[in-house]
């Protein structure tokens, strides 16, 4: 079948050497672009003045760092149902980048929240489940390079990815389930915007030049893992013996 | 163009510390993160070449 053509790690690694470039140029066109919105065309905030440019960063770090992490649990769901190895490489290839953004959105919440909220860092439940899902990152990470055995590593990683991703919705919900100082959603798929349309726009700008940067990145991250996993085949042999970088 | 000056620019309303640090750092992680895929890339292969070296000998 057409859809499984790719779910060999031989037909998959070219596939990515040719998509990673692509992905890398849009991010980087995408960057400046959004940036020249948010530094160049979107007017001084009314009540936060210009401290409210964090959110150009913020916003995309943060919705990429939960949707990573679901991704890392479908592709956990795929790779234990099906046996895939390539599903579980893929999980490990995104992780790095999930834990960045993750980070990323922790500390410009932070520094966000100090000139607007007078602190730094509070317990409410956003910014609390935030900081979870950058250990459950750690965790993933620490866990399979832990473990000896590669598949065993890759499926215990899996059980983490997938138990850690209830997490995500938990984040998503927390400003509407509790009574938190992160405010709540200006952006919704239900209702309009609460935010103006030329700031809006470079936030979103900014979120697709985040999940191309993520595409670059793990696709290269993958290829390196896959000639690693994928050694004792003769193509991959052939792959390393040739490959000049 | 809004910004009257670079020094404007610059010190956003008073709070550059708070928006160029959430800036800085976020570029210097990615850039981080860039040189490590990188890195690993080189060492992988050098490693996997070693060992395609003692599996041949």
């Amino acid at each position: 079948m057409k859809l499984f053509h790719f779910a060999s790690p031989q037909t998959f690694y070219p596939l990515a050497g040719r998509l990673a470039p692509v992905f890398a140029v849009l991010a980087a066109v995408l960057c400046i672009a959004g940036l020249y919105i948010g530094f160049l065309l979107a007017p001084t905030d009314a009540q936060q003045g210009e401290v409210y440019r964090i959110i150009f960063i913020h916003v995309p770090a943060a919705w990429m760092s939960m949707f990573i992490y679901l991704v890392m649990a479908f592709w956990s769901i795929v790779g234990l149902s099906l046996g895939t190895r390539l599903s579980f490489y893929m999980c490990r290839a995104l992780a790095p980048t999930g834990a960045i953004f993750c980070f990323i959105a922790l500390w410009t919440g932070a520094l966000w929240g100090r000139p607007t909220w007078g602190a730094y860092w509070v317990w409410d439940a956003r910014l609390t489940s935030q900081l979870l899902l950058q250990f459950l990152y750690f965790g993933y990470i620490a866990l399979t390079q832990a473990i000896e055995d590669p598949r065993r590593a890759d499926r215990a990683g899996a059980i983490i990815a997938l138990v850690g991703a209830v997490n995500v919705p938990v984040i998503y919900f927390s400003v509407q389930w509790w009574n938190t100082l992160h405010q709540g959603a200006s952006v919704s798929l239900t209702k309009a915007p609460s935010m103006a349309s030329i700031m809006l726009s470079g936030m979103l700008v900014m979120a697709i030049a985040a999940w191309c940067y993520t595409l670059a990145v793990t696709l290269k991250r993958v290829r390196s893992i896959i000639l690693e996993r994928e050694r004792h085949t003769d193509w991959a042999a052939a792959e390393i013996a040739g490959a000049q970088r | 163009m809004m910004w009257q000056s670079v020094s404007e620019f610059l010190s956003m309303g008073g709070r550059g510390f708070y928006v160029w640090g959430s800036y800085g750092v976020t570029f210097l992680l990615i850039a981080l993160e860039l040189w490590l895929l990188a890195r690993r890339r080189r060492s992988s292969l050098t490693r996997l070449r070693q060992l395609q070296q003692l599996d041949r000998s």
